[in-house]
Order: structure tokens, then C-alpha cells, then sequence
């Protein structure tokens, strides 16, 4: 370890912790502690494999589920309503399978969205390096773990050697100091960051996220923020370790138990950054001031608070900025100026590896009890794990949403990316609480606005954009 | 697989002046449900290329004659951002792009990138100006002088991670290289918790 008594923050420990190798001219070499696998982003790095006839190195370190591709109507119905869809997770059978590799697939009680999965179980832990070929793997940094989404190709030399080459990435302190006022939650918390510093504010940087609010929430809160840190630039985001993390750790099934616990334990309370350890970059925010907020562009930087109104191009200085905002706007079909609460809306997704934990869903189920879908509105939710979903069946959740008119569904990605059937139609408005705005992102044509369970809920009901705590 | 090397290009610029494009745009999420890199090309900017009934349209420049054969892609700042799909290089490369052009990119991108011989090139803003406002110019790439000249003669360095640069220049194998240093995995292996 390359203290030398420098103060160095979370990332950095981890790092220093898992360096293999340091070569001059070239990369750190890394070693990785969890490999997520999905569907989607693993069948060409398995055929590498194949050719090359290489084994995976540490199936042990190595889960695999399944999601992007992932209907989530009735697991009776047969696939083959999508055959290239069904291939893709027959593939993924098929080379876990073939390389030893622990799969939670379609039948399984454990099955769900990867960064919904591995916190669930107890496989995401402090201090560790995760990687999966996702952009959102940073959702694992609550934990106060190193987590990043790569490519296919890194897949590969995950797999096959559990390491990647690597340089390391600037520290970014967000600091959100204060307490959240009523109705405002997490992902506006992120919403706000995003819309202050730009998609591309974080670029080779890491977050880390401090302060008296960031202390103030609970593990599935932290994820949200963390979550959303690639919408940010960053690859990765982490909230250093406390006391909510352990608690929320403690008797999860691939936990350390026992004597391991309090080794574990021991380890964990090493990595809060230390007193004197120094940022690149620095962003901070009181909570008491935020609002609820909402999307109202093309991409997640594009934020205001619910109750604000559209920008007008011509408040832009940068003509390269009023540019993106017209285009923005033509794509969204909204006029500048016009306030965001009040535009119909068509379809709500309660969902997604952003917000489709079982906290999620109560805040949504608080909202829709004893109230209905509006009947221009379509409401999907979507828990993010059969684990979840369970919960919510227990809770009686899925009772609420039904008889509120809305569809309770299996676990996956559903509409945030429209690749398993769940997609929004050309023209449509969703809120959405899900991570990405882009055009045709939830379906070719379709329009987003991202906001969070409680906005979302509260939109189903009145068919407008709605501030839940206007109802 | 040992990745194409690259030395120099020289083509003529396509130009997408629009900051922020995202991996969803260059190739939307329902090409993703394959098992293979091959054919993606088609897929590539689909929605900003066809229509919903198939047919090009005509205003998107990758339509148009002037775009045919062009190697260089020049595009606005941010370029690559969300999701972290290698199936964006791959689906440029297959198109027939060998280099993109901006002022700054997003780090997967970016990475994923330079593991398929497809070159990111960062120009300071003043001269990406320039080249968003120039479509169609002939320009050189030279990767190991890590230089961009101009038309008039006038070269611009670029910045790009050594190691990368090597790998591209000599087709180094990132994964062979990584599978060489077996002993130092094998010791942290031997040591870890």
C-alpha cells in the first residue's frame, strides 16, 4: 500500500488496495473483486474466449443475470414473441453454462436488474472494485465500493483474467450539506447535480458524495445518486461507508458472517476518506434549497424544478448551447417558456436500476393509494428484482397499483431502454424514473421526462406533470 | 484478436455539429439484441438516418454524396456519452469511420474506442470551430506524431494515452499483454483477502 501518510480519499484506498502491477509506459493493472454479467454486453467477450480458448479465471467472482432483453409480462408466455431477444438469453444459459458462471435467469426468485441483484444479496460490498459492462455499475459505489461500467472487450479481459488495465480517475467531491425538505427525494438530489455541472462535468473523474444529507439517507437513496453519476461524465461515484451501509449489509446472504464480519468490518471503517485528503474538483449544494425535478430536454442535464418553466433558447449565451436547446425542444414538441407542470403526459415507468428498489415503490404506492391512473395515462411499475417484487406482493403493494390501474410486472429493465417489448410510441410523453432523456431512448420517437417515484405517481394520477405535493 | 494498426488516415470530414450525442443515438438499443459485432453499421445514427418506413432521409449528412467514403467524423463536444455499448465503435468502424473528431469525449467511449482501432481525436475548441464550420475538408491524421494537418498545411497535436498509442501503433493485444503479467496476478491472488 502506497500510503507514505498522504491523506487519500475512498477511491483512492480502493485503488492503492488492488493495484497487481505497475509497468512504466502503460496502465495500472487492477485487480476486480465482483464481475457482473448480463444479456446484452457479454456474448461477444465469451466468444473471445471461445477462439481463444481461454477459461473464465474466478467464475467465484463472477454472477451473471439477466434484464436488458428481458420481457416482463407473464414468465408463462413463450419468448418467442422476440427470437433475436430469446437467443441473446438462451446465449447467456448457454455460456454460463459452459464456463461455470452462477446465473439468477428467467425461473430464478433472485433474478432482476444487475444493480439491483448485487446489493440485494449481499454481493456488493465496501472497498470493493466492481465492474460490468453497464454505464450504470456506479449505482455500487453507495456501498462505498469502486464501481464502473466498461465495454465488451474489457468483459473479456475480465473473464478471462480478473483484471483490467486502468488509469485512475480524479477525485470530485459533491457535497450536499442540509436536510431535504418534504416531497423532495434522492433523485432530485441527483437530478439537481447533473443539471448544474453538465453530462460532461464529470468526465475522467469519480464522485465521491459527502455532506449531512448524503449521511441522512438510506442505502437504496444512495444508489439512486450514485446511480446517475455516469449522467454526470463520472464512470464511477461513491458514498464512503457508515453505519446505514453495515446495518444495511448485515445477515444479506453473501455477506461475511461471523468472525468474517468483523474482519470485514474492520477493513470497511479503514476507507472514509481521510481528514486533509484533497479533491480536483468540488461541487456543493444545500438541500434545504432544492425542489422537485424534472427533465424537460433531450439529456439528463436538461433539469428544472417541477414547478419552473421551460428555458427560452434566447436566454442562452453560447450559441452552441442555444442550438442543443432548439433542437432539444423541436424533438420534445414544447414551447419555452411554458411552465413544465400541467403538460400532458401519456405513459409513467416506475422502474429501472435508478429507482425500482422496494422504497421506490412504497413512495409510489403511497401516492397511488386509494387513487386512480388518470385515463389518458398508461402507468407501468416495474419492480427492479423478483426479490423486490416479492417484498412488494408481501406489503400488498402490488394490490395498490392494480387497483389504481396501473401494471404491476415482472423484474427487469422494461421501458428505460425499449429493447424487451416495453416501449413508449412515436409522440408519446412519459415521466419516467429511470436515467436517460435521450431521443428514442424509451422507444423510436418517444419523448421523456425524468423525475422521481413520487413526481412520476403523482403525474399518473392527475395526466399532467404534477408536484406530489400539490395533490 | 490483434486490433488493425493504425499509422496515418487521410480523408475528406463528415460533419455532425451537434454537442452531447449519445451512444443511443449512434446506435439505439435495438440493434443491441445480437450475439455477434457483425452488422451494425446499418444501425448506425438510425434514427437520425431513415424514416419509419425505411427510406433515407435526405437532410441527414450521412445521406448525402459528399459523406460517401469519408473516414474522419467530426462531431460536437462530449461525444459518446451514456451507455457504456462497445457496439458504437464497433457499429462506426463498420460504417467505415476511422477516426472521430471533438473536442472532448466520454470516457467508456472513448476507451472502447481505442480497443477497436476506432481513433478519438481532441483538438482544442478553437480549431474544432473550425472544422464543425468546414465540412468536406481534406485532412491527416498521423498517430504517431499524434498531429492533425490542415488543408493549408497547418498541424495541430493531439493528446492520447501512450499506452494506447502503442497498442495502435504496433496492433498490441491488450489482452495478451494483460495474460503476460500471470505471475503478478498470481501473487496478489496468493495475498488477497
Amino acid at each position: 500500500m502506497s500510503t507514505n501518510g498522504r491523506p487519500r480519499t475512498t477511491a483512492e484506498k480502493i485503488w492503492d488496495n488492488h493495484v497487481v502491477a505497475e509497468r512504466p509506459g502503460a496502465p495500472s493493472l487492477i485487480y476486480i473483486d465482483l464481475h457482473l454479467c448480463h444479456e446484452v454486453t457479454t456474448p461477444q467477450a465469451f466468444s473471445t474466449l471461445r477462439a481463444r480458448g481461454l477459461k473464465v479465471r474466478r467464475p467465484d467472482l463472477t454472477v451473471a443475470t439477466m434484464d436488458h432483453s428481458t420481457p416482463t409480462t407473464s414468465r408463462e408466455l413463450p419468448l418467442l414473441m422476440d427470437p433475436a431477444g430469446s437467443a441473446q438469453l438462451q446465449q447467456l444459459e448457454d455460456n454460463c453454462k459452459e464456463f461455470g458462471i452462477r446465473l439468477y435467469n428467467l425461473k430464478s426468485d433472485k433474478q432482476g436488474i444487475v444493480h439491483v441483484v448485487g446489493p440485494e444479496l449481499g454481493m456488493t460490498q465496501p472497498g470493493m472494485t466492481i465492474v460490468c459492462g453497464d454505464s450504470h455499475t456506479a449505482t455500487h459505489g453507495a456501498f462505498g465500493a469502486l464501481a464502473f461500467g466498461i465495454g465488451t472487450s474489457q468483459v473479456g479481459h475480465v473473464l478471462a483474467t480478473q483484471c483490467l488495465l486502468q488509469v485512475p480517475s480524479k477525485p470530485y467531491e459533491i457535497r450536499v450539506d442540509g436536510a431535504l425538505r418534504n416531497g423532495v427525494t434522492a433523485k432530485d438530489i441527483i437530478l439537481a447535480v447533473i443539471a448544474k455541472i453538465g453530462i460532461g462535468g464529470g468526465t475522467e473523474c469519480v464522485f465521491e458524495y459527502t455532506g449531512s444529507a448524503i449521511r441522512a439517507l438510506s442505502m437504496e437513496e444512495r444508489m439512486t445518486i450514485c446511480n446517475m453519476s455516469i449522467e454526470g461524465g463520472a464512470r464511477a461515484g461513491l458514498v464512503a461507508p457508515d453505519d446505514t451501509t453495515y446495518q444495511y449489509m448485515a445477515g444479506r446472504e453473501f455477506a461475511p458472517k461471523g468472525a468474517g464480519w468483523d474482519a470485514a468490518l474492520a477493513r470497511w471503517k479503514q476507507l472514509p476518506t481521510d481528514e486533509g485528503a484533497v479533491y480536483a474538483k468540488q461541487l456543493i449544494l444545500n438541500a434545504d434549497q432544492l425542489e422537485p425535478m424534472i427533465t424537460f430536454g433531450t439529456n439528463p442535464g436538461m433539469g428544472i424544478p417541477v414547478s419552473g418553466k421551460i428555458p427560452t433558447p434566447e436566454s442562452m449565451v453560447d450559441l452552441q448551447a442555444r442550438a442543443d436547446l432548439e433542437k432539444a425542444l423541436k424533438y420534445m414538441d414544447l414551447q419555452p417558456g411554458r411552465p413544465m407542470a400541467g403538460h400532458p403526459i401519456n405513459v409513467v415507468f416506475v422502474g429501472s436500476c435508478t429507482n425500482s428498489r422496494i422504497s421506490d415503490l412504497r413512495a409510489a404506492a403511497a401516492i397511488m393509494k386509494g387513487r386512480k391512473v388518470s385515463p389518458t395515462v398508461r402507468m407501468l411499475v416495474v419492480p427492479g428484482s423478483m426479490q423486490v417484487r416479492q417484498q412488494a406482493v408481501a406489503e400488498g403493494l402490488d394490490k395498490i397499483f392494480r387497483d389504481s390501474g396501473a401494471e404491476f410486472r415482472e423484474a427487469g429493465c422494461s421501458m428505460c431502454l425499449a429493447m424487451n417489448g416495453d416501449q413508449l410510441e412515436p409522440g408519446e410523453y412519459s415521466v419516467s424514473t429511470s436515467n436517460r432523456n435521450f431521443e428514442g431512448r424509451q422507444g423510436k420517437g418517444g419523448r421523456t421526462f425524468l423525475a422521481s417515484p413520487l413526481t412520476a405517481a403523482a403525474s399518473a394520477v392527475t395526466g399532467v406533470v404534477t408536484d406530489a405535493r400539490s395533490l | 484478436m490483434p486490433i488493425p494498426k493504425i499509422q496515418t488516415i487521410e480523408s475528406k470530414t463528415v460533419v455532425i455539429p451537434i454537442e452531447n450525442i449519445d451512444t443511443d443515438q449512434i446506435i439505439p438499443a435495438r440493434f443491441l439484441k445480437t450475439t455477434s459485432m457483425e452488422g451494425l453499421g446499418e444501425g448506425l445514427f438510425c434514427d437520425w438516418r431513415y424514416n419509419a418506413d425505411g427510406s433515407p432521409k435526405p437532410d441527414f449528412v450521412l445521406n448525402q454524396p459528399q459523406a460517401k467514403g469519408a473516414e474522419i467524423l467530426v462531431a460536437g463536444d462530449n461525444f459518446g456519452c451514456g451507455s457504456s455499448r462497445e457496439h458504437a465503435p464497433w457499429a462506426l468502424k463498420q460504417y467505415g469511420f476511422k477516426a472521430v473528431i471533438s473536442s472532448s469525449f466520454a470516457d467508456i467511449f472513448r476507451g472502447n474506442s481505442l480497443k477497436n482501432g476506432l481513433l478519438p481525436v481532441i483538438v482544442p475548441a478553437d480549431i474544432h470551430a473550425e472544422l464543425l464550420r468546414w465540412p468536406g475538408i481534406q485532412i491527416k491524421i498521423d498517430l504517431a506524431s499524434q498531429t492533425v494537418t490542415l488543408p493549408g498545411g497547418r498541424t495541430i497535436e493531439f493528446p492520447i494515452d501512450p499506452f494506447a498509442k502503442h497498442c495502435l501503433l504496433e496492433g498490441v493485444d491488450e489482452l495478451g499483454y494483460i495474460q503476460q503479467q500471470e505471475a503478478a496476478i498470481a501473487a496478489y491472488e496468493a495475498k488477497r483477502v
